[in-house]
């Protein structure tokens, strides 16, 4: 009778779960010795074996040398990275990059307070100034990082020293975010990291539940590690030509401080943020006649930026006014007009694996008649616009270990663009190695990217990480 | 006499048909089973944190590790499988120490189920704050073979669910997309502890019902009173990789500060809550 309504529920059972045909998984240790296929009443109730509730569930950590309880963490990498032009520059190398470098990155936990230091070794083939100058990272040594962090109440976090720096929402666009960028290492082939230079500052940063402040104090003004002639041939205005080494940009630093600050909250999801800033032109923009000297003039910028989910994808758009406050009027031939900056910006996920992502980014010079009126003549006249369209793909492969990237400026006014493909190739948990171009196009040579068009070059590297 | 042993042998079994009857009657519903299930697997106390190491093994036997700890808050005050009043918003912090190009990353998800999850992404060396696209819940983890899905937890009303079997230590639930263009696979099986809901074995099968990828338990921690998974895996029988991970350090209701899951720490780890 019993073995008759067993094989009866066996039988309706089989009828109604063929899924149930497939043999089920035996139990994971520390549930139960009871497997289904025994008979019932043997396994019926897995308990959990004694022992294993006294199990020290630390007894499987992993923890290693990147622990955060290990009182000093060293992490870093080598790398070999090597370029040449696609093309010939009489004023250039033909070698683009030719470096081997070593960055070491140590953090130290110490009861009030965390250091941190980012120092990169460099034995540079192509620059070959062996004496170091911390501020634009020439030399046989690059501070990235030497500074300290503490947080002197529960709502105030301070970092204190050189650091790197970043906020806004562009994607390799960059409007209220001023600190240094170094646009060598960009062009060149480098490590995206790189195009972030470090800064000396005082960071402070105060939270609320109402709205968020960072206060930036950079004590002596940090320039970008603009492109000079050194490195990168440009166009030069005064002898209305492509120049390199032949003519290298000398400055004339300003003596001063800057400050940046940044109001931000997130709504919802959406993050919104108020931004000023007051100091100089980054890059050179302005030129002293008596002294034939590159200067950077007075610059405060005031702007906002918005980020959040749109459609399928994350909406950004970010504004901002340059006022260059040493010629408010426009009429100053020798020093950047003031502008108006603003761009939009898209990402999606496209199918699997690969996200697109399109940017519109405008310069609208003011005072554009007065700029015209005091342009000295035979000079390249500027647009009022400037536009811009950036797009960036990215498809990863082999269990994203292959990682293929294009991303590409192109300004239908300047009749100029950038391309920067790449692919990535993650050979195993230390190595990984890249290939990978800086492309410049342009009808004339004188526009943003069209001056760059001796530039073209073609790179690779090896690292390894640890 | 014989009649009177056989009378109580009988109500005996009548009795124990009655029991049988009524454990059967008291048996949870598919409903009650899945939610239980998803609570155990993603919403066990209100906060919690574990150390995980992953490790990928491809077809040619090549090992890849990943080394993260997680920390994870729900949005529900409460534990309480009432009304499913466990069930909501959760936010979670990923902080990356292996390799060593992900070191000190950070990967933050405020996760609606039902909705689209917000991400973010902090790259240290830029010290940038990156908002992530990703509309695809079915795409690898950190280039694992678990999917964001597996790891966050996937959201019940996307899929039907059915009780196809039951038996001593299971309940076989099979599970059938709501929408099957959203993804890969035509419905995927759990068999699902009795005692604790844990999710033992999952297979999922691809829209040939053939099994191509398999997600197991292979150990259990009843940690602070909650059964935990320390160690899983899953495979995937088409490409032949396979993802290991394993955890340590797991504890609960730690008290994690909702701002944790904020730009102030994507920028400056939460070193105290990450140990």
């Amino acid at each position: 009778m019993l073995r008759k309504s067993a094989l009866l529920t066996a039988l309706i059972a089989t009828q109604l779960a063929p899924l149930a045909q497939a043999a089920p998984p035996a139990l994971p240790s520390g549930i139960s010795t009871g497997s289904p296929s025994m008979p019932a009443g043997l396994g019926s109730k897995p308990t959990l074996p004694g022992g294993l509730t006294t199990q020290d569930p630390d007894s499987n950590d992993f923890s290693d040398s990147y622990d955060d309880e290990t009182p000093l963490s060293i992490s870093g990498f080598w790398e070999a990275r090597g370029g040449l032009r696609t093309q010939s520059d009489s004023n250039e190398r033909g070698t683009s990059i030719g470096e081997t470098r070593l960055q070491l990155e140590m953090q130290k936990e110490f009861e009030l307070f965390t250091a941190n230091l980012t120092t990169d070794l460099i034995y540079d083939t192509v620059d070959r100034q062996r004496h170091i100058d911390l501020e634009q990272g020439k030399g046989w040594l690059d501070l990235r990082e030497a500074n300290i962090e503490f947080s002197p109440a529960d709502f105030i976090d301070i970092k204190l020293g050189r650091q790197i720096l970043t906020w806004g929402t562009g994607d390799l666009l960059f409007i209220n975010d001023l600190f240094s960028k170094d646009w060598n290492s960009f062009f060149i082939g480098r490590d995206e990291e790189y195009l972030k230079a470090p800064s000396d500052a005082i960071k402070s940063s105060f939270f609320s539940s109402a709205v968020n402040v960072d206060l930036i104090i950079t004590p002596h003004f940090d320039a970008d590690r603009h492109i000079d002639g050194r490195r990168v041939s440009y166009f030069n205005p005064t002898l209305d030509a492509i120049s390199g080494q032949n003519t290298i940009i000398k400055t004339d630093q300003p003596h001063g401080s800057e400050v940046a600050v940044r109001l931000y909250q997130t709504f919802g999801t959406y993050e919104i943020a108020l931004y000023g800033y007051d100091g100089f032109w980054k890059s050179p923009a302005g030129f002293d006649m008596t002294s034939g000297l590159a200067t950077f003039p007075e610059l405060s910028v005031y702007g906002a930026s918005l980020r959040g989910p749109l459609s399928k994808g994350i909406g950004n758009i970010e504004i901002g006014y340059y006022d260059s406050k040493d010629d408010s009027s426009g009429k100053d031939p020798l020093i950047s007009n003031s502008e108006f900056r603003f761009l939009v910006g898209y990402e999606q996920e496209l199918i699997k694996d690969l996200t697109i992502s399109v940017q519109y980014y405008l310069e609208w010079l003011m005072d554009y008649d007065n700029y015209r009126n005091t342009l000295p003549p035979s000079s390249h006249e500027r647009d009022e616009y400037r536009h811009l369209l950036t797009t960036r793909l990215t498809l990863l492969t082999l269990n994203q270990n292959l990682r293929w990237s294009l991303f590409a400026y192109y300004s239908p006014s300047d009749g100029d663009a950038y391309l920067r493909p790449k692919v990535n190739y993650k050979i195993d948990d230390n190595w990984s190695a890249e290939v990978g171009g800086n492309f410049f196009l342009g009808e004339q040579t004188h526009t943003f990217f069209g001056q760059f068009r001796h530039n073209n070059n073609l790179f690779a590297a090896v690292r390894y990480g640890f | 006499m014989k009649k009177t042993v056989q009378n109580r042998l009988a109500s005996l079994f009548l009795a124990a048909g009655l029991l049988a009857s009524s454990v059967a009657f008291s048996a949870p519903s598919v409903d009650e089973i899945v939610n239980k299930t998803n609570f155990v697997a993603y919403y066990q106390g209100q906060d919690g944190k574990a150390k995980v190491k992953m490790t990928i093994t491809d077809e040619q036997g090549r090992d890849r590790t990943r080394q993260f700890t997680i920390l994870r808050t729900d949005e529900p005050q409460t534990d309480s499988l009432e009304n499913n009043d466990y069930k909501g918003d959760q936010k979670m912090y990923v902080y990356f120490n292996r390799p060593a190009d992900v070191n000190k990353m950070v990967f933050m998800v405020w996760k609606h189920p039902g909705g689209s999850d917000d991400r973010w992404l902090y790259l240290p060396a830029l010290d940038l704050v990156k908002r992530i696209a990703a509309t695809d819940k079915r795409t690898s983890f950190v280039g694992s073979d678990f999917y964001y899905e597996d790891v966050s937890g996937r959201n019940l009303e996307d899929d039907n669910h059915e009780l196809v079997s039951t038996d001593d230590n299971y309940y076989v639930i099979k599970n059938t997309p709501v929408n099957p263009d959203s993804v890969e696979f035509s419905y995927y099986t759990m068999y699902i502890h009795k005692e604790t809901f844990l999710p033992i074995q999952t297979e999922y099968y691809d829209k040939n019902g053939a099994l191509y990828r398999t997600n197991k338990t292979l150990k259990v921690d009843t940690i602070e009173g909650f059964p935990t998974v320390t160690k899983s895996s899953m495979e995937n029988l088409k490409t032949k990789s396979k993802t290991v991970m394993e955890y340590s350090k797991v504890s609960y209701n730690l008290g994690l500060p909702e701002e944790i899951y904020t730009e102030r720490f994507l920028r400056k780890a939460p070193r105290k809550w990450l140990r």
